[in-house]
């Protein structure tokens, strides 16, 4: 196995230890240094859970889930979070402090130098394509949707995690907006080589984006395959999915 | 006697008074908010104490004012007669609005905030007191001035225990049959009130963040 980054090893999670129904179960899958990952999923599939276990903020029942070689059990959360950027569909600004701050959070949690802080804040920015002295003393309120959106990702990247884990990222825009934050994601993903989980509902986004697709349905992976393996797949789930956005085997979006 | 002429001939008495009624008022909400404000944030992880503190709270609200006064009297340490004991009774008037509002605000912060704040590593109590204090100010401070404006009313039946205050000239009046001398007290009391609620009413919109 080469570079697993992230290693699930037959995971089951369960809410409650004593429920009898599992969000997920046998999980089995190592996601590689440099590695898009797709996790395409119907609501209730389990994958926004799968996305949580990794940063730990849920606990997976049994199993081991292993970032950068330790069980994730054995980290501290707060190291192993700072060491993770997460974006989630809402965003989740902090709605009492301007851009700049919002963005130069974890840095500021890691006690940064306030020069360095300044910086990398320019630097983000820039990556994300927001001019860094026009945003920075506004508000969350007071962008648009989309400036928001790449504002969640300038913060999610600020400390330069290694890993980077998005929930439905792009679910909250209008079309165009959102076909404009895709391309500017697929600039960032190629330049910086960081591992990234992306959590979708939408297939073409999956195919778009990832460099690989995992299917989940039920709580369990139904598919791991490459895009253009997944356009031929034969399970019934996957058909339901490239049906639904008009995708037959063989043509592309 | 009309109450004007009797204001303007007593201005000094009922300037001492009013600044008796002020300094109650501050004391009480000096110590109402410093327990209030940390046990409300205290109860938001704690459902068992929560239940026990905003219901005790909650009691303190139903006994009529007078009564609970009264009550104090007789207590050991805490009770007797004058402003101490006017202050504790205050106090206990005062938690309700402060205590469920500081809950109120701390607990409905956007939950999608609070997985971000999370998700990137805050601790819990940077959590709290960078992230839910501040969005809750706005709420607590609601609860503040709902209190604050109780307060200044109820501050008037310290008089009957000897505690001063703007209530003096209201039993005054009533004892007297005077409705001059009862408007004495009651007019300084009610702007008092208008102009607590006005001021703190614009800190509340100062701090509110949409």
């Amino acid at each position: 196995m080469k570079n697993a980054i992230i290693d699930f090893q037959d995971v089951q999670y369960r809410i409650h230890t004593t429920d009898r129904h599992a969000i997920l179960s046998g999980i089995s899958l190592a996601i590689h240094q440099g590695e898009t990952l797709a996790l395409l999923g119907k609501s209730g599939s389990g994958k926004t859970s799968l996305l949580k276990l990794i940063n730990r903020l849920r606990h997976n029942t049994s199993g081991a889930v292993i970032v950068q070689g330790r069980e994730v059990s054995s980290w501290d959360p707060i190291r192993l979070r700072r060491g993770i950027g997460y974006v989630i569909q809402e965003v989740g600004l902090f709605p009492h402090w301007t851009v700049r701050q919002n963005v130069s959070l974890v840095p500021g949690l890691e006690d940064w130098p306030a020069d360095r802080i300044a910086n990398r804040y320019t630097e983000v920015m820039g990556l994300v394509g927001l001019d860094p002295v026009e945003f920075a003393q506004r508000y969350p309120r007071q962008l648009s949707g989309g400036q928001r959106q790449r504002v969640g990702v300038a913060r999610a990247l600020a400390a330069d995690p290694a890993i980077l884990l998005m929930d439905e990222p792009f679910g909250a825009l209008d079309p165009v907006t959102r076909a404009e934050l895709q391309q500017g994601f697929l600039e960032i993903a190629r330049r910086l080589a960081k591992t990234i989980v992306i959590v979708t509902h939408d297939v073409r986004e999956a195919l778009l984006l990832g460099t690989r697709i995992v299917l989940l349905d039920a709580g369990r992976v139904i598919a791991d395959s490459t895009p253009q393996e997944f356009l031929k797949l034969d399970h019934p789930v996957a058909r339901e999915f490239l049906a639904a956005a008009e995708l037959s085997s063989g043509s592309r979006a | 006697m009309s109450a004007w002429s009797f204001m303007a001939s007593h201005r000094g008495e009922i300037l001492a008074a009013t600044r008796e009624h002020l300094v109650l008022v501050l004391a009480a909400m000096a110590i109402a908010i410093a327990i209030g404000v940390p046990l409300g944030m205290a109860i938001v992880s704690r459902p068992r104490l929560r239940g026990a503190a905003l219901a005790l709270a909650s009691i303190f609200q139903t006994i009529p004012s007078l009564a609970l006064f009264g009550f104090l009297i007789p207590l050991p340490f805490l009770g007797g007669i004058g402003a101490r004991t006017a202050i504790i009774a205050l106090v206990l008037y005062a938690l309700l609005p402060i205590l469920r509002n500081t809950y109120v605000g701390l607990t409905s912060v956007d939950p999608a905030i609070l997985e971000a704040a999370e998700g990137m590593g805050m601790t819990e109590q940077q959590i709290l007191f960078r992230v839910r204090l501040p969005l809750a100010s706005s709420v607590i401070l609601a609860g503040i001035r709902t209190a604050t404006v109780i307060t200044i009313g109820v501050a008037t039946i310290a008089a009957a225990i000897g505690a001063g205050g703007l209530g003096t000239f209201i039993f005054r009046g009533v004892a007297m049959v005077s409705d001059a001398v009862i408007l004495a007290g009651a007019i300084p009391a009610a702007l008092l009130a208008l102009l607590a609620d006005f001021l703190l009413g614009l800190l509340e919109r100062r701090l509110r963040v949409t």
